[in-house]
C-alpha cells in the first residue's frame, strides 16, 4: 500500500526553481560524461574547498506554507497611520501601475538594457522618469536613476570634486537642515575620499573656499527657503550647489535652477513606490548641460539605428567602472530601474495637472494643520512650507499623545516635532491629529488658502511631452504599458543567458510578500516596537545567509552590490585602523575583476595594485607572492572573485587567501558568482573575511531592468564591529558608517530571499548549484566544436559560466562578437554578456532555472549562427551584407517591398523553424552609438522625429 | 618642424615657443570613434606626466598627459562640436592643446617618429 508520505507536496518548490528535469540532468551528466552530480562536483571544485556538509537551515517548505509564514511575519508588524515624512511618503501606487508593471515579470525580471534592440520599452519607461525628473528641477538633464537620496547627494559631492572651478580646495559645505540620515551618509563618504566637510547652518554664515555646499529644499523641518543668494556667494567661491529636493514640491514652488542650483538630487519615492521600511526606491540626480557628462550613474538617450529612426539605448557607456576602473570617480553599476519606472508611470497616469493637484492639496492639508495649532496658540517653527509642520513644544510628550491617536509624527529634537503630509492624507487625519493636540478643527478647513508661499510660486510648464499628456484613462495607460513591454525580453519570453548576472527565476510565490502592505507601507524611522515582524525576519534571513557562506556577521544595509563592495572595504579599513595599521592602504585586484573592484578600491581611498593572471586567466601565484613581499608594510586587502570572473573554479583560492594573510592582508571575496558556491563551499571557510552577496544574483530577487540590487556583506567576527550602522535607528551595527539612506537598505524586497532560502532548504540550494554548473559545463561541451571556450579550470571544466572566444573568428571574417550578439535577436534570444571580462568574447550563464528544452533551443541558435559564420568564410555570403552584419532585423524591414539583401527574408527572420511560432521582432534595427554620444540627448524623443 | 612622441601615443611639436599637442593616428586607430574630449581650462599648470584631460571614444576613456612641464595657453575648441576632427586629422585639424614650454630639455628627451614607430610595431 502506497505510504502517504509520497503525496506530501512539503518540498515541491525546489522542483519548480530548477529547470531540467532529474531523467533530463541524468542525460546532461552522461553527455559530460559523470554519473551524478556529486561525481561532476568532485571532479570541479577543488577539493580543498568542496564541503557538501548540512548547511544550517531549516526544513524547506512548500509554497502554500511559506506564504502563511510570511502573513504570519507582516502581522508581526504593526502598521500605524505614518506623518513622519524625512524623506519618506505615503502614496497610492496606481492600482493599474501594480497590475501592470510591478507585478509584471515583463518588467521585474529583465536585465539592464545593455542590448537596446530589445529593450526599447523600458529604455522609452526610464526615459520618462529622466524627461520628468528634469523637468520638474528645471535643469538640463537627468540620470536613469541612483540608489538612494543619501548616496545621491553623495556622488553630488563627488562631481563638485571633479567639476568645480575650486576643486583643489576639498572642502564641502552640507547644510545642516538636511535630512539626518543624508547627513551621515555623505560624512562616511567624505570621511574615506578625503574631503573636508563643514556641517553648518546658511542663515547664519557659509565657510569661504569649498568645491561645493548641500543644502535641501525644502529643509527636513519643512521650511522653505529661498537658496539664490547661497547659490551666488558659492558660485563666486568657485564652487557648485547641490540641492537636495521634492519632486512633489517643486511641481508647486520655484525650481532649484531658478536659485541657480547646478545639481538637484533627490528621491523619487513619492511618486507611486511604497516606503517599504527604507527601500527599494529611485534617487535621482539632474544637472546642467555644463556638468552632463559628469553625471554619475547611467543615462539612457536618444540615437538612430541603422535605418535612421530614433531609438533609444544606454549613453557614455565609456564613463562606467569597467573601463574606468581605479580612475573612476564612483563606483555605481546599477540603477533603480523598475522603481524609477514605477515612477515614471506615475507620472504618466497622473500628468502634470494631476501632480500639482496631489501637490495642492498636499499642502492645504499642511496648511490647515498649521492653522489649527496656531488657533491653539500653538508655536509653529515657520509660515513657509510646503507638506511638513513643524511645531514647538515637549517632543516626547506630543509624540506619545500622536501615537495614542493613531498616528506617527517626527520629533526633530526635545522641542520640536514636524508632521508631514502627503497624497493620502484626509480631512479625519487633519482633524484627529489636531484632536491629540488639544486644536480644533472646526472651521479650518474653510479658512485655508491653497495658493503657495508668495514668492515660491513655480512658473515655468514641466511635463509638456505628449506621453504625460495622453494616458489619463486606465485603458490608455494598460495599453502604454503593453505596448512598451511588447517590446522587451524579459525572463518571461526567453532565456537570458547574461555571464555573471544569473538571470535565474524569480519566482511567484518569492514576489508575492513584497505587496503585504505589513511589509510596503512600513516608514523605516517608526518606532522599533512597530516593526517586530520585519526585525525576526531579518534576523533570521542574516542567520541563513552566514550559513550559505560561512561568515559569522551580515549587514543587509548596503543597497547594490557596488555598495557592498564599499561597505567592506570600510570594514577592512576599519579593522586596519583599529589596530593601529593606518598605513595599510594597498589593495590587490586581479587584473581579471570587475571594474568596479577598482573603483571601490579608490573610493576608500586604497591604493591598487594589479595582479597578474596566468595564461589560464587564474591568478599568478608567483606575482602575487612578489607584490606581498613587495607590499608587505602596505598591503589592506585582496579582492578577488570566486569562482574567478573568467567562470573557473581556480584550484589556488586557498593558497592565495593564506599568502594575503600571512603578509597581513585582508581577503575580500566577491561573490557575483556566489550561486556556484553554495551549498559546495564557504568564501568565510576557505580564507575570506568578507564578502558582498548579490541577492539579485544568487538569492532570486529580480533584476528589475537594471535595479533594485541588494549587496549585503558577510564578515568574520574580527569584522562584525565594522559593519554599516545608522544615525536613527539601531540596526545592530551602532551609529556610525551608513553607506545607504535607510537602516536595513532595501528592505522591502528582503522577503524574495528569505522565501527562497525557506522553500529551497539546504538540499534545495545545493541541488540549484549544482545544476547550475552542470548546465553550464554542457552547453560549454556542446558548443566548443563551433566556438573555443576561453578558459577551464585544472579539472578541464567551466564553473558556472563560460566564455565563447570570437577573435579569431573577427580576425578571419569579420565577424565580431557583437554582430553574433544581435543575430541572436533574431533567434529570440538576449545575447550573453558581451566583451566581459575579455574584449572580444561572450560569457553565457544558463543558471539552475532554465529547463532544458530552452537551452538545447540556445544552442541549435548558436549552431546555426556558426553555420551562417562559415558561410562568410567560404565565400558563400558577403562579407558586410550579410544575416549577421544586418541583425537584428525588424518587421518593418524585412516586410517592406524592397529587399535588396543577398539574402532571403525567411532567412533573415526564420533562420530556424521554432521561430514561425515564436517569433520576437526587435523593435528598432542596430543602434548607432556613435551618433548618441556625440549629439547627446536624454530625454522623450520628441513628437517630431517619430 | 620636428614631431617628438609619448609613449602614450601622443605627438609634440613646438613653434616658436609654444608645444601643440595631440594624440597619434595609432592611437585614434586604438580608441576608435571619439565622442567627447574633455578640453583643460586655459591657464592651467601641469607637469610633465600629469593627467591633463580625457578623451572618450565609445569603446573606452582615455586620459592625455602633459608631455612636458607648463601652462595650457589654448585648447582646440573645433572638438567641442566635432569630436571626430580626432579620428580624421589627428595630427593637424584634431590636436588637442597648446602650452607653454619650461624646459626644452623635457622635449629633447620624448621619443622620435623612429623610435616611437620602434614602439608601435
Amino acid at each position: 500500500m502506497p505510504h502517504m508520505d509520497a503525496y506530501r507536496v512539503d518540498k515541491d518548490f525546489v522542483g519548480r526553481h530548477i529547470g531540467p528535469r532529474t531523467h533530463e540532468q541524468i542525460t546532461m551528466l552522461s553527455v559530460l560524461g559523470f554519473s551524478s552530480l556529486q561525481d561532476m562536483v568532485s571532479a570541479i571544485v577543488p577539493t580543498d574547498i568542496l564541503d557538501t556538509s548540512p548547511m544550517d537551515l531549516p526544513d524547506a517548505i512548500s509554497e502554500s506554507d511559506v506564504l502563511s509564514r510570511m502573513r504570519e511575519l507582516g502581522n508581526k508588524n504593526t502598521l500605524v497611520r505614518t506623518f513622519i515624512g524625512q524623506g519618506y511618503y505615503n502614496n497610492h501606487t496606481p492600482q493599474v501601475v501594480i497590475r501592470n508593471v510591478l507585478e509584471n515579470p515583463g518588467w521585474y525580471t529583465a536585465y539592464t538594457p545593455y542590448q537596446a534592440e530589445i529593450s526599447q520599452g523600458r529604455l522609452e519607461a526610464i526615459a520618462n522618469f529622466q524627461t520628468m525628473v528634469s523637468d520638474i528641477t528645471g535643469l538640463d538633464i537627468a540620470n536613469a536613476s541612483l540608489l538612494d537620496e543619501g548616496t545621491a547627494a553623495a556622488e553630488a559631492m563627488s562631481l563638485c570634486s571633479r567639476m568645480a572651478k575650486n576643486k583643489k580646495s576639498g572642502r564641502f559645505f552640507v547644510s545642516e537642515h538636511c535630512h539626518p540620515q543624508t547627513i551621515a551618509v555623505v560624512l562616511n563618504r567624505a570621511k574615506h575620499f578625503g574631503f573636508k566637510i563643514c556641517v553648518g547652518n546658511e542663515d547664519e554664515s557659509l565657510p569661504e573656499n569649498v568645491m561645493g555646499a548641500l543644502v535641501q529644499y525644502p529643509r527636513t523641518d519643512g521650511t522653505v527657503v529661498d537658496y539664490t543668494s547661497v547659490c551666488d556667494t558659492i558660485h563666486a567661491q568657485g564652487g557648485l550647489v547641490v540641492m537636495a529636493t521634492d519632486l512633489l514640491a517643486l511641481t508647486l514652488l520655484k525650481t532649484p535652477a531658478d536659485m541657480g542650483a547646478d545639481v538637484a538630487v533627490g528621491c523619487a519615492q513619492r511618486f507611486g513606490v511604497p516606503m517599504g521600511f527604507g527601500g527599494p526606491h529611485a534617487g535621482f540626480m539632474a544637472t546642467t548641460e555644463t556638468l552632463q557628462r559628469s553625471l554619475p550613474g547611467r543615462i539612457i538617450g536618444v540615437s538612430v539605428d541603422r535605418l535612421g529612426k530614433p531609438a533609444y539605448r544606454m549613453a557614455m557607456q565609456t564613463r562606467e567602472q569597467h573601463i574606468r576602473r581605479e580612475k573612476a570617480t564612483s563606483n555605481i553599476c546599477t540603477a533603480q530601474a523598475l522603481l524609477a519606472i514605477m515612477a515614471s508611470f506615475y507620472g504618466v497616469y497622473h500628468g502634470p495637472d494631476g501632480l500639482r493637484r496631489i501637490a495642492t492639496r498636499t499642502h492645504m492639508y499642511a496648511k490647515a494643520l498649521a492653522t489649527g495649532l496656531q488657533n491653539a496658540g500653538i508655536n509653529v517653527v515657520s509660515d513657509v512650507f510646503f507638506d511638513t509642520v513643524a511645531c514647538m513644544g515637549n517632543a516626547d510628550d506630543w509624540v506619545a499623545r500622536a501615537l495614542d491617536a493613531g498616528f506617527n509624527i517626527r520629533k526633530i529634537n526635545d522641542t520640536t516635532v514636524s508632521v508631514s503630509f502627503d497624497e493620502t492624507t484626509t480631512d479625519s487625519d487633519v482633524e484627529q491629529l489636531l484632536h491629540a493636540f488639544g486644536a480644533s478643527f472646526d472651521g479650518v478647513l474653510a479658512t485655508v488658502d491653497t495658493s503657495v508661499p508668495k514668492g515660491f510660486e513655480r512658473t515655468s510648464d514641466f511635463m509638456t511631452h505628449p506621453v504625460f499628456n495622453s494616458h489619463f484613462s486606465e485603458t490608455e495607460l494598460m495599453r502604454y504599458a503593453r505596448y512598451l513591454v511588447n517590446k522587451d525580453i524579459a525572463l518571461d519570453r526567453s532565456m537570458i543567458p547574461l555571464g555573471s548576472c544569473t538571470m535565474k527565476l524569480n519566482s511567484a510565490t518569492e514576489m508575492t510578500a513584497v505587496s503585504f502592505p505589513e511589509f510596503s507601507n512600513m516608514h523605516p524611522f517608526v518606532p522599533a516596537n512597530q516593526t517586530a515582524g520585519y526585525r525576526e525576519m531579518m534576523t533570521q534571513l542574516e542567520k541563513w545567509l552566514c550559513a550559505t557562506t560561512g561568515y559569522d556577521a551580515m549587514s543587509l544595509q548596503p543597497n547594490a552590490g557596488s555598495q557592498g563592495e564599499y561597505a567592506g572595504l570600510l570594514a577592512i579599513k576599519g579593522y586596519h585602523n583599529s589596530r593601529g595599521d593606518t598605513h595599510r592602504d594597498v589593495c590587490f585586484i586581479p587584473v581579471s575583476a570587475h571594474g568596479t573592484n577598482p573603483a571601490s578600491a579608490q573610493m576608500v581611498s586604497m591604493k591598487v595594485v594589479a595582479i597578474a593572471c596566468d595564461n589560464n586567466g587564474n591568478i599568478a601565484l608567483a606575482d602575487l607572492q612578489t607584490k606581498c613581499e613587495q607590499y608587505a608594510d602596505s598591503l589592506a586587502a585582496i579582492m578577488i572573485t570566486y569562482p574567478s570572473t573568467h567562470g573557473v573554479f581556480e584550484s589556488d583560492v586557498r593558497k592565495v587567501c593564506d599568502i594575503v594573510h600571512a603578509h597581513g592582508g585582508q581577503v575580500y571575496i566577491d561573490g557575483a558568482n556566489l550561486n556556484a558556491q553554495v551549498g559546495l563551499a564557504f568564501p568565510g571557510h576557505y580564507g575570506g573575511d568578507v564578502s558582498h552577496l548579490n541577492l539579485h544574483k544568487t538569492f532570486c530577487i529580480p533584476h528589475g531592468g537594471g535595479g533594485p540590487g541588494v549587496g549585503p556583506i558577510g564578515v568574520k567576527s574580527h569584522l562584525a564591529e565594522f559593519l554599516p550602522g545608522h544615525t536613527l535607528v539601531d540596526n545592530g551595527a551602532g551609529h556610525d558608517g551608513a553607506v545607504a539612506s535607510a537602516p536595513w537598505g532595501s528592505a522591502s524586497i528582503l522577503p524574495i530571499t528569505y522565501t527562497y532560502i525557506a522553500m529551497m532548504g539546504d538540499a534545495g540550494l545545493r541541488q540549484a548549484t549544482q545544476v547550475a554548473i552542470l548546465s553550464a559545463n554542457y552547453i560549454a561541451h556542446k558548443l566548443e566544436p563551433y566556438f573555443p571556450v576561453l578558459y577551464k579550470g585544472d579539472s578541464g571544466y567551466i564553473a558556472h559560466e563560460c566564455i565563447l572566444d570570437f577573435r579569431h573568428i573577427e580576425h578571419e571574417t569579420g565577424i565580431s562578437n557583437e554582430d553574433v550578439a544581435k543575430r541572436l535577436m533574431d533567434y529570440g534570444f538576449h545575447a550573453p554578456t558581451m566583451s566581459f571580462p575579455v574584449a572580444g568574447t561572450l560569457m553565457i550563464e544558463p543558471t539552475e532555472s532554465e529547463p532544458l528544452g530552452e537551452i538545447d533551443r540556445f544552442i541549435d541558435a548558436m549552431i546555426s549562427i556558426a553555420g551562417e559564420i562559415e558561410d562568410i568564410r567560404n565565400g558563400n555570403a558577403d562579407p558586410d551584407n550579410n544575416v549577421l552584419k544586418n541583425a537584428p532585423h525588424t518587421a518593418h524591414e524585412a516586410l517592406a517591398d524592397d529587399w535588396d539583401k543577398p539574402y532571403t527574408r525567411y532567412k533573415a527572420i526564420y533562420p530556424v523553424q521554432g521561430l514561425i511560432d515564436n517569433k520576437i521582432w526587435p523593435s528598432v534595427a542596430r543602434i548607432d552609438n556613435v551618433h548618441g554620444d556625440r549629439n547627446l540627448f536624454c530625454a522623450c524623443i520628441p513628437m517630431s522625429e517619430l | 618642424m620636428t614631431f617628438k612622441y609619448t609613449k602614450d601615443h601622443e605627438w609634440v611639436k613646438i613653434e616658436s615657443g609654444i608645444a601643440t599637442v595631440g594624440i597619434t593616428e595609432y592611437a585614434q586607430q586604438q580608441l576608435g570613434d571619439v565622442v567627447f574630449v574633455d578640453l583643460p581650462e586655459s591657464d592651467d599648470d601641469f607637469s610633465a606626466g600629469d593627467e591633463v584631460c580625457v578623451i572618450e571614444s565609445v569603446k573606452a576613456a582615455s586620459d592625455i598627459y602633459a608631455p612636458l612641464s607648463g601652462t595650457i595657453t589654448e585648447t582646440n575648441n573645433a572638438l567641442e562640436s566635432d569630436p571626430s576632427l580626432i579620428n580624421t586629422a589627428p595630427t593637424t585639424d584634431g590636436w588637442i592643446f597648446k602650452m607653454t614650454v619650461s624646459d626644452t630639455s623635457q622635449f629633447d628627451a620624448l621619443l622620435d617618429e623612429d623610435a616611437y614607430n620602434a614602439l608601435i610595431a
